[in-house]
């Protein structure tokens, strides 16, 4: 069910990046042909007997216990994993070590929709030279293609994230609300929740680039066109507005948390009911489990609600990859931990703890379907996400500038959640703001 | 750098301004000045790498545009147009200007009166008290602002527990319209201590002889502050004024660790400091980054400059 997940906007966005990335050939040692195999399993293997010492930066918990596993397997090998901070500002540092060229990890969490940039700008290596091409169907459609480009593999992916509506049951039981099938029941469900209880709120936001765009995907919007360098950026089509009224109202009426994701106040409120739902992608029970403890049992999952009624459409959030940075001196080592941790041992490692994997093989078994969450009150959680990867629209892209472009977007469309700037202007001025940055790039760029 | 003034400087050249013996005595006086460049050697080596280096890169830096299509070229003086018609970089300028005139002059004038209260030697505890106002410096910026960001929480944080306490409805500290005040806040609170220890140093030095005539001519204590005190530590007000406006324009801590706890308020231009972080960071545009940090750079210098002269011209 897995397979009809497209990703064809990655695989667009990736293959540019990769035939623009010229000469982007010096590790794969294959000239401009299909990614050669130049360092053999053996030598990866040899590496992880020998061991060593291998940074990675990552933040996803799971991982903790991967790289635990590594170790007892390979017990020469010390992994230190960093949390150098999630998404952007991870990319942030992870940059600002490859331009200074010191302090680059050998291993690097990457989501999907950055992995392009990172391509581009030549700080990836190419896992070709591994033989990880051999690895077709291994993983699931969509991120497959979101990691591959032309020529290359860039990461292995980790997991992926169809989206789905986590929800405080607890609270919604408490106060007779029922959960939202559509956007504008959530409106409304947030409206009593307000009532019930003025301290709650439906959900926390305080502008969030990837929450916003993976909305307009969900609602059939098309903001962007990326073909070779020609890119177009519009948020003005029909998706696009029909998340910006909805969201609108949700901010007028003072609806949601001003809480940011991934702060303390937010595992805070997630716990002690002040946010009542969390719509995001599949990678998120292991998170919950580990950083909201108080809200074990409390929460459950139900599918995303949909823009018209009795729809089924989806969305992608998130999911990341593993990449190895071309400055990394360890390339062979971090390989053989990439392999371990995305496509052997590590998988199950990380399905145990709430992880969404990649993989056909697991999420296709049996096991992983029927597996009951504890924290979701034995929910069999995995497949209403399964079923959400089914029905993600197609034809989706990000920019091949899209970590530049989520920088600032509390710079312009955030400020709806601020002032009195209305979102559909934000998304106008974020809009603007993208188009400069890729003009000043060389891309051709038209709104 | 001696021979532009003759009289001075070329004791055995001084009677033939011509011809051989000039050649003569350049030739001394290079021999001379080689036995010079063995003693600053080493500190011009370090001077070198650590500090004209990174300059003379950041201009090189500069001159060129990199573009994820197209590559590196040399565009000349491009950059420097571009910054100086960039309104987001005008926006941080001001903003930190603002913050100059408000903050600075708060937090000197506090860190003077508490200077002075330390040195009038009527307070009890007075090692203690020095210590705990100097206590916040010790502090790191980053572990300041992270506790008080926490503290300026409308939920969880003091502010909450206060609306909660008293049933009151105080404004986010985060808010567009505070949290340029708030991080002024945190700044006044972690340097307060140092510019009062600099004061203090200044005012222990001031001979006691003067406080003793002042008091056979019937001073009283604010009167010895205004004509004994105040002249006499003018130079390290007038230090202080520097450190502290150079501090203001590099403002860059503050912000970047709130801006994950309010990132609406506080944007990527907030500070021209951080406005050449996400240049180069998020945008890879390490070219436009280091123009803005070069201008800056110049602004910094010219105001700190004015600073001095100003101040050191009352004092004459």
């Amino acid at each position: 069910m897995i397979k009809t997940l497209t990703r064809r906007g990655l695989l667009q966005s990736s293959a540019v990046a990769a035939a623009l990335a010229l000469g982007f050939t010096a590790c794969g040692g294959g000239g401009n042909a299909a990614p050669q195999q130049t360092v053999s399993s053996d030598a990866v293997e040899q590496a992880l007997q020998k061991g060593g010492k291998l940074t990675v930066w990552a933040w996803d918990q799971s991982l903790k216990k991967v790289a635990e596993g590594f170790e007892a397997k390979y017990p020469n090998v010390d992994v230190n994993l960093v949390n150098a901070g999630t998404g952007n500002d991870q990319y942030t540092a992870l940059q600002n070590a490859i331009s200074a060229g010191s302090g680059v990890p050998d291993v690097a969490q990457i989501e999907y929709y950055a992995l392009p940039q990172f391509a581009l700008s030549k700080s990836l290596a190419d896992l070709g030279q591994f033989g990880a091409a051999d690895l077709d169907g291994t993983f699931t459609a969509g991120p497959w293609s979101s990691v591959r480009a032309q020529g290359g593999v860039y990461g292995l992916p980790m997991d992926s994230g169809p989206m789905a509506l986590f929800y405080n049951k607890e609270l919604f039981d408490k106060h007779g609300i029922a959960v939202p099938t559509t956007w504008d029941e959530f409106l409304e469900a947030g409206r009593a929740l307000k009532k019930a209880d003025p301290k709650a709120y439906i959900a926390n936001d305080t502008g969030d680039a990837g929450f916003t765009t993976s909305m307009i995907w969900q609602a059939g919007g098309k903001p962007y066109q990326v073909d070779g360098t020609n890119v177009g950026v519009n948020f003005s089509d029909e998706g696009s507005t029909k998340f910006a009224e909805t969201w609108q109202k949700l901010i007028d009426e003072d609806l949601l948390a001003p809480i940011s994701s991934w702060s303390d106040e937010w595992y805070k409120g997630l716990g002690n009911g002040t946010i009542a739902t969390l719509s995001t992608g599949a990678w998120m029970p292991g998170n919950l489990v580990s950083g909201v403890a108080d809200g074990a049992g409390k929460w459950r999952v139900a599918p995303l609600p949909q823009w018209e009624k009795g729809a089924t459409s989806s969305s992608e959030n998130g999911g990341s990859s593993l990449a190895i940075p071309a400055a990394s001196s360890q390339a062979a080592l971090a390989y053989g931990f990439l392999k371990y941790s995305n496509v052997e041992e590590g998988v199950q490692t990380r399905i145990d703890g709430g992880a969404f994997p990649a993989t056909s093989k697991d999420l296709a078994s049996e096991k992983f379907q029927n597996t009951q969450f504890k924290y979701f009150g034995g929910q069999k959680a995995n497949q209403i996400f399964a079923e959400s990867a089914k029905n993600v629209p197609a034809g989706w892209s990000y920019l091949p500038f899209q970590v530049y472009a989520n920088s600032i977007f509390n710079d312009t469309a955030g400020q709806a959640y601020v002032s009195g700037t209305k979102l559909k202007d934000g998304l106008t001025d974020w809009q603007k703001a993208s188009v400069k940055y890729g003009t000043d790039q060389g891309f051709t760029v038209k709104e | 750098m001696t021979m532009t003034s003759p009289q001075v400087a070329a004791p055995t050249g001084e009677a033939t301004p011509a011809g051989r013996t000039t050649r003569r005595t350049s030739r001394r006086a290079s021999r001379r000045s080689w036995a010079g460049w063995w003693f600053i050697g080493p500190f011009m080596a370090v001077f070198a790498l650590v500090f004209l280096a990174p300059i003379v890169y950041s201009i090189y830096l500069s001159v060129f545009r990199n573009q994820l299509i197209g590559g590196t070229a040399f565009v000349g003086l491009d950059n420097y147009a571009r910054a100086l018609g960039d309104a987001q970089f005008w926006s941080a300028l001001g903003r930190v200007s603002l913050f100059l005139a408000v903050q600075v002059p708060v937090m000197l004038f506090i860190a003077l009166v508490v200077a002075l209260a330390l040195d009038s030697g009527r307070l009890y505890g007075r090692s203690f008290f020095r210590i705990s106002v100097f206590l916040p410096y010790a502090v790191p910026a980053v572990v300041a602002t992270l506790m008080w960001g926490f503290m300026y929480g409308t939920r969880f944080g003091l502010v909450g527990n206060i609306n909660q306490a008293f049933g009151l409805n105080l404004p986010s500290p985060l808010s567009s319209e505070l949290v340029l005040a708030s991080i002024g806040n945190i700044v006044t609170w972690e340097f307060i201590g140092y510019n009062m220890l600099i004061f203090y140093s200044a005012l222990t030095v001031i001979p006691k002889s003067l406080y003793e005539a002042a008091e056979i001519d019937g001073a009283g204590q604010l009167r010895v502050i205004t004509a004994i005190k105040l002249p006499a530590i003018r130079g390290a007000i007038v230090v202080a004024s520097i450190f502290s406006v150079i501090g203001s324009f590099q403002l860059f801590n503050e912000p970047s660790i709130l801006k994950s706890l309010s990132p609406n308020t506080i944007s990527t231009y907030f500070t021209p400091n951080l406005y050449a972080f996400s240049l180069s960071f998020s945008g890879q545009q390490y070219n436009y980054s280091a123009t803005v940090a070069i201008i800056m750079g110049l602004i910094t210098m010219a105001i700190a400059y004015a600073v001095q002269v100003r101040g050191m011209r009352k004092e004459r």
